[in-house]
């Protein structure tokens, strides 16, 4: 039995250090590019891991730099109302899939499952074409339109598996015990229904902060430049300087956002994340 | 009840029109419109020589030697990610399978690759690699410029691939082995198979639809690889993937005729691919939902 014991011993072991590698693999890259933003113009070529000295200088630069702030506000505003949007029409949809008999429900989960395969760079050529054409083109709306395109699948799927778990009834119980309809949905469906719809937010937030391919075709200015499109065409401050330090400062500053989220809602993103493959 | 039904019926289509219609403007209708534009000669900078020419964009395309080797590229990186992937996605999944100490924190810091901007992910493994402001030279006592040659342009823009996807894959595959029951996996153990036969026979079996998905969806998302090489390489050292050709003829170069032909046929690719999956696997998402 002791065997047994030494066995199981070895085995946590085992298992122990494949976490802490799993973790440091995970974690280098980030690490590298927060080590990079903080080297001194002079170190960056050092070709060391860590900074000798810490120095602000890169996020200096890169918060006056116009371009960044107007990025920044762009990818905030553009992510932000795409959220909106496609969860907003993502709830309707799951909800009439789920609660309502009707002909079609799976013809519409189907079409949700084939746009999430489609290749997007199929479409940037007409969409360049049109978005001139009706004055769409390095716009707000530009941007916004293909991804609560390309996001609503997300949506309607997270949604309408979430949804499916929801003892809807419990509202009909709510209105005989005398809360009116209204009152009913406040109270008992809606903070039911809230994580379901976090979970698609949080996650449909996460493709439009993160999209380069139409951010680079449909637009051409600040006007509606986002982070990742600024990030690969930063020119930094003089046109002799390589922008290393800049692109990883920047690079720190819109992975914060998404870090923090991870820190806080990691339950749900994975719920969400597996919600479509496993769920029945 | 008819009456009831046919109202029902009535609002759920409603409910659902917004959210088809979103899905159906922006896919559906562009798609007509390349397939359409890859008839004709049309040039963006020359836009009075449109002409149709039936499917010459298409003649042209494929008998170029650039859209081929783009196309051996994006499987070359295709295949050398995913399934690198399916093999480390499997030990991270067993990994937090199997710990109960550090479990939250592999899944926390699995969250991160996956949640990182493409973008920034790229341009790090890039800086990380570059002979002068990197660390891995270093590390490995090399000397080499990565970037500057093309299999080791491959190597660093997989590699990439499998750092920033390997945790979708992972925490698909880490649900897929809670599914698994414990006491099928007991059971096995008392008739005496060992841990590679009850992986091989009750587990892998057991995983098969969540493996399918996993592989389908990334399957896809690494043929349309653009993001990490368009920052990495841009296409140089003969490096260029089928998207990354799309882009460059559609935008670049605005000549929208013979970048809706590539278009299209890499629409017909992923189509090809997806159904390869479904076929192969066996995945039925749509009834599983039905449930």
């Amino acid at each position: 039995m002791a065997g047994g014991a030494d066995h199981g011993r070895t085995e946590r072991w085992v298992w122990g250090a494949g976490s802490v590698v799993v973790i440091v693999y995970a974690l280098i890259p980030v690490a590298w590019i927060l080590s990079l933003s903080l080297k001194r113009s002079a170190d960056l070529g050092d070709n060391r891991f860590f900074p000798q000295l810490v120095s602000l200088e890169h996020y200096a630069a890169v918060f006056q730099d116009p371009q960044f702030s107007a990025a920044l506000w762009n990818s905030i505003g553009i992510a932000g109302i795409s959220t909106l949007a496609a969860v907003l029409l993502g709830m309707l949809a799951a909800y009439a899939i789920v609660r309502l008999e009707f002909p079609g429900r799976r013809l519409i989960l189907a079409a949700a499952l084939s746009i999430a395969m489609f290749p997007p760079v199929s479409i940037i050529g007409p969409l360049f074409n049109i978005w001139r054409t009706v004055g769409l083109y390095d716009t707000w709306a530009g941007l916004i339109l293909p991804y609560i395109t390309f996001t609503l699948p997300l949506a309607i799927w997270i949604l309408s598996a979430f949804f499916r778990e929801i003892p809807w009834d419990l509202d009909k119980a709510a209105r005989v015990d005398g809360a009116t309809p209204l009152k009913a949905f406040v109270f008992v469906i809606a903070p039911l229904a809230a994580p379901a719809v976090f979970t698609a937010a949080i996650l449909v937030f996460m493709f439009a902060w993160n999209d380069f391919l139409f951010a680079i075709s449909l637009t051409s200015t600040n006007d509606a430049r986002t982070v990742p499109a600024a990030i690969a065409f930063f020119t930094g401050s003089s046109r002799f300087q390589q922008p290393t330090g800049a692109i990883a400062a920047a690079s720190v500053v819109v992975t914060l956002p998404i870090i923090i989220m991870v820190l806080i809602f990691q339950r749900r993103i994975v719920a969400g994340l597996t919600a479509g493959a496993v769920k029945g | 009840m008819s009456r009831r039904g046919s109202a029902e019926r009535r609002l759920g289509l409603l409910l659902c029109a917004p959210a088809v219609i979103a899905m159906l403007l922006v896919t559906a209708y562009p798609m007509l419109y390349a397939l359409w534009l890859s008839l004709f000669r049309y040039d963006l900078r020359f836009p009075d020589e449109r002409l149709f020419i039936g499917i010459d964009n298409y003649l042209s395309v494929l008998s170029s030697a650039v859209w081929w080797q783009a196309m051996f590229n994006t499987l070359v990186i295709t295949v050398g990610s995913v399934s690198l992937e399916l093999v480390l996605g499997f030990l991270f999944a067993l990994v937090m399978h199997r710990t109960l100490i550090g479990r939250r924190w592999v899944r926390t810091s699995l969250l991160v690759p996956y949640g990182i901007i493409t973008v920034v992910a790229a341009m790090s493994w890039r800086f990380a690699f570059d002979p002068t402001t990197g660390f891995v030279n270093g590390l490995l006592g090399l000397e080499g410029a990565w970037l500057t040659e093309r299999w080791s342009a491959f190597f660093v823009i997989i590699q990439t691939e499998i750092w920033k996807t390997t945790p979708f894959m992972a925490l698909l595959l880490l649900a897929g082995l809670t599914l698994v029951p414990e006491d099928l996996l007991h059971a096995a153990r008392v008739d005496g198979a060992n841990a590679r036969q009850r992986f091989l026979r009750v587990t892998l079996p057991l995983m098969r639809p969540v493996i399918g998905v996993a592989l389908l969806f990334r399957t896809l998302d690494a043929f349309r690889i653009f993001d990490t090489v368009f920052i990495q390489t841009r296409g140089a050292q003969g490096t260029d993937t089928v998207s990354l050709i799309g882009y460059n003829a559609l935008i670049t170069r605005l000549n929208l005729g013979l970048g809706s032909a590539v278009s299209v046929l890499i629409f017909v690719c992923v189509l090809a691919i997806a159904l390869l999956y479904i076929k192969g696997f066996g995945i039925d998402l749509t009834r599983r939902r039905e449930q």
